[in-house]
C-alpha cells in the first residue's frame, strides 16, 4: 500500500499476565474505511487506544501520516478525531457549548459555521440549544459523531458508534460514515460488533479473536476464507472455536 | 503551552458553572460556614478575654481567608479533572490535542478564578461582619497569595496525580489531602504551639511561612522578607516535585490504561 495514512506494526500491549493485543499489524490507504471486527476482549478498543496514544503498546509501532505517533503525538491528534461509544461529551453542557470546547481545542477555523454543518450532516441542527445530558443515546452519539467531524479529521477512528442504537439510528450512522467518505475522503478505523455496520460501511475487514488477527481481507474474502455465506457466522465460529481457527489461520493474513 | 487550548478548557469549566449555578453553591456555601464560625468565635472571645489579646484573635479571620486561597486553588486543579471522569469526558480530553503543560495550565487558570471568587466573598464579609480588613496588609497580601497559590496548584496536582494511581475510589482525596497538612500548617495557630518534632513537619510546608508571616505583618505590619524566600523556594521544589510526579503518573496510566479504566467508570 503506497502512502497509508496509518500504519500499525506488530503492535502488542500486555496488561499484567494478559496480552489484550498480540504482535496485530494493518494499514489503512487513503480514503478507506477499515473495519475491526472482533468479540468483546478481542482488542480492538485497546488497539484503537493504542492509535490514539492514550494506551501505550508494550511493543511495536503507530505510524498516523508516515509520522510516528510516541514521538509527533499532538500535531497528528490535531489531523485526527475520534468518536466511542464509551465515552460521553459534558452533560451539563448545551450541545453548541460542548462543540465549542472541542472546536477551540482542536483550532477549527470558522467555528460557528462549522458547528451548524456538522449538527446538519447529522441531522440534529434543532438539538443546538438542548443539554447534552438529555438527549437520547441515538442523538447522544450522533452528537458526539458531530465533535468528531468538527475538525474534518483526515483519520476518524470509530469505537463501536452503533453500539446500543436502535436499527433506524444505527441505519443512519452508517449512512452518514459512509457519505463522509464519499464527500471528504476521510481515512476511518472503525471498530465494531455489528455484522451490518462491517458488511455496509467497511472497505476491508481485520478479523480479531483474543487480541490477534485472524483474516484480514474485504467481506466477500472473508467468508471464502472461512467458508460461510454470512459474516454474523463467521463471527459466531470465530467466538466460540476462535482458538482453532487460530492456529489454523496461522499464516493467513 | 498553548494558550487558545487553555482557554478552550477553561471556557468549558466556566460553562458548567453558568449551567449549573448550584455548583457555585459548593464554591460560596463552605467557605461562608467556616467565616461564620470562626468569625463569631473571634468576637466571643474578643469580648470575654482581656486587654490585648482581642487584636490577636482577628488573625483567625485572616487565616479563613487566606487558608481558603489555598484549599480552592488547590480544588481547582482536582475537580477540574474529576469533571472530567464524572462526566465520561475524559478521552475526549485527553484523545485531543492537548498537551500536559495544557491541561494543567488550564487548571491553574481555574484554581485561581476559584480563590478569587471566594477571596472576594470572604473580605466582602468579613469587612461587613466583623469590621476586618485584610487589605490592612496592601501589597504584603501579594507575596502571600501568590505562594498559597502556587501550594494549592502543587497540593492539587499531587491529589489528581494519586487519585489516577489509586483510581476512582480515591476520589475523597481531592478534598481530604488540604486537610492532611492543615493541622502542620500554622492556619490557625502558630508554629512554636506545636510539639518539636511536628515543628518540623511545619516547616517544611511553605504555607506555614505565609500563615506566620501574616500575623506577623497583621501585628507590626513588617513583612519578613526572609521566611517568604523560604516559602518560596519550598514551593518551587513542591510544584516541581508535583510536575515530576504527575508526569510519571500519566504515563503509568497510558501503560496500565488506567484512563480508559476510568473512563468506563
Amino acid at each position: 500500500m503506497s502512502d497509508p495514512v496509518l500504519q500499525v506494526k506488530n503492535l502488542s500491549k500486555q496488561f499484567g499476565k494478559v496480552t489484550s493485543v498480540d504482535n496485530v499489524s494493518f494499514e489503512i490507504g487513503r480514503g478507506e474505511i477499515l473495519g475491526l471486527l472482533g468479540a468483546n476482549g478481542a482488542g480492538k478498543t485497546t488497539a484503537i487506544n493504542m492509535v490514539l496514544g492514550i494506551v501505550t503498546p508494550t511493543g511495536g509501532s503507530v505510524k498516523v501520516f508516515g509520522r510516528d505517533l510516541q514521538r509527533e503525538r499532538i500535531s497528528i491528534l490535531k489531523r485526527m478525531n475520534f468518536c466511542s461509544t464509551y465515552t460521553q461529551l459534558p452533560g451539563n453542557l448545551k450541545v453548541w457549548q460542548n462543540l465549542k470546547v472541542f472546536g477551540k481545542l482542536y483550532r477549527v477555523p470558522h467555528l460557528n459555521e462549522r458547528i451548524d454543518e456538522v449538527l446538519e450532516m447529522l441531522e440534529v441542527s434543532h438539538l443546538k440549544n438542548r443539554i447534552s445530558g438529555n438527549l437520547s443515546a441515538g442523538e447522544s452519539t450522533r452528537l458526539n459523531l458531530c465533535k468528531a467531524l468538527l475538525n474534518r479529521p483526515e483519520l476518524l477512528l470509530l469505537d463501536e458508534p452503533t453500539a446500543s442504537l436502535d436499527p433506524d439510528i444505527a441505519d443512519k450512522v452508517r449512512k452518514v460514515v459512509s457519505r463522509i467518505q464519499d464527500e471528504e475522503g476521510t481515512t476511518m478505523l472503525y471498530t465494531s460488533h455489528n455484522m451490518r455496520d462491517v458488511e455496509e460501511v467497511c472497505d476491508r475487514i481485520v478479523f480479531m479473536h483474543k487480541g490477534k488477527i485472524l483474516f484480514t481481507g474485504t467481506a466477500p474474502e472473508v467468508l471464502q476464507h472461512f467458508e460461510e455465506d454470512s459474516l454474523e457466522k463467521v463471527f459466531i465460529r470465530v467466538a466460540r472455536r476462535g482458538e482453532l481457527k487460530a492456529a489454523e489461520s496461522e499464516g493467513a493474513s | 503551552m498553548n494558550f487558545l487550548t487553555i482557554q478552550a478548557l477553561v471556557m468549558r469549566y466556566l460553562y458548567l458553572y453558568t449551567r449549573t449555578p448550584v455548583r457555585a453553591v459548593e464554591l460560596i456555601f463552605w467557605p461562608l460556614v467556616h467565616l461564620l464560625v470562626w468569625g463569631y468565635l473571634t468576637k466571643y472571645l474578643q469580648q470575654n478575654t482581656g486587654d490585648g489579646f482581642p487584636q490577636e484573635i482577628t488573625y483567625l479571620i485572616g487565616a479563613v481567608i487566606l487558608w481558603d486561597i489555598l484549599f480552592r486553588a488547590q480544588q481547582g486543579v482536582a475537580i477540574f479533572f474529576l469533571e472530567d471522569v464524572w462526566s465520561r469526558n475524559l478521552l475526549n480530553i485527553f484523545a485531543a490535542p492537548v498537551t500536559n503543560v495544557d491541561y494543567l495550565g488550564a487548571t491553574y487558570v481555574v484554581g485561581f478564578l476559584r480563590a478569587a471568587v471566594t477571596t472576594v466573598m470572604l473580605t466582602a464579609l468579613s469587612l461587613i461582619l466583623y469590621q476586618f480588613n485584610i487589605f490592612v496588609l496592601s501589597w504584603k497580601l501579594i507575596p502571600f497569595i501568590v505562594n498559597l497559590l502556587i501550594f494549592g496548584w502543587a497540593l492539587g496536582m499531587i491529589s489528581t496525580a494519586l487519585i489516577v494511581r489509586w483510581g476512582p475510589a480515591a476520589e475523597t482525596l481531592a478534598w481530604a489531602v488540604p486537610f492532611f497538612i492543615q493541622p502542620f500548617a500554622a492556619v490557625y495557630y502558630p508554629v512554636s504551639i506545636l510539639p518539636i518534632g511536628l515543628q518540623w513537619v511545619a516547616k517544611a510546608l511553605p504555607c506555614s511561612y505565609i500563615f506566620e508571616g501574616m500575623r506577623e505583618a497583621l501585628r507590626t505590619g513588617h513583612l519578613d522578607w526572609s521566611q517568604i524566600a523560604i516559602a518560596t523556594g519550598l514551593n518551587l521544589f513542591y510544584l516541581a516535585l508535583a510536575g515530576w510526579l504527575w508526569v510519571r503518573v500519566m504515563n503509568t496510566a497510558r501503560e496500565k490504561g488506567l484512563l480508559t479504566k476510568f473512563a468506563s467508570q
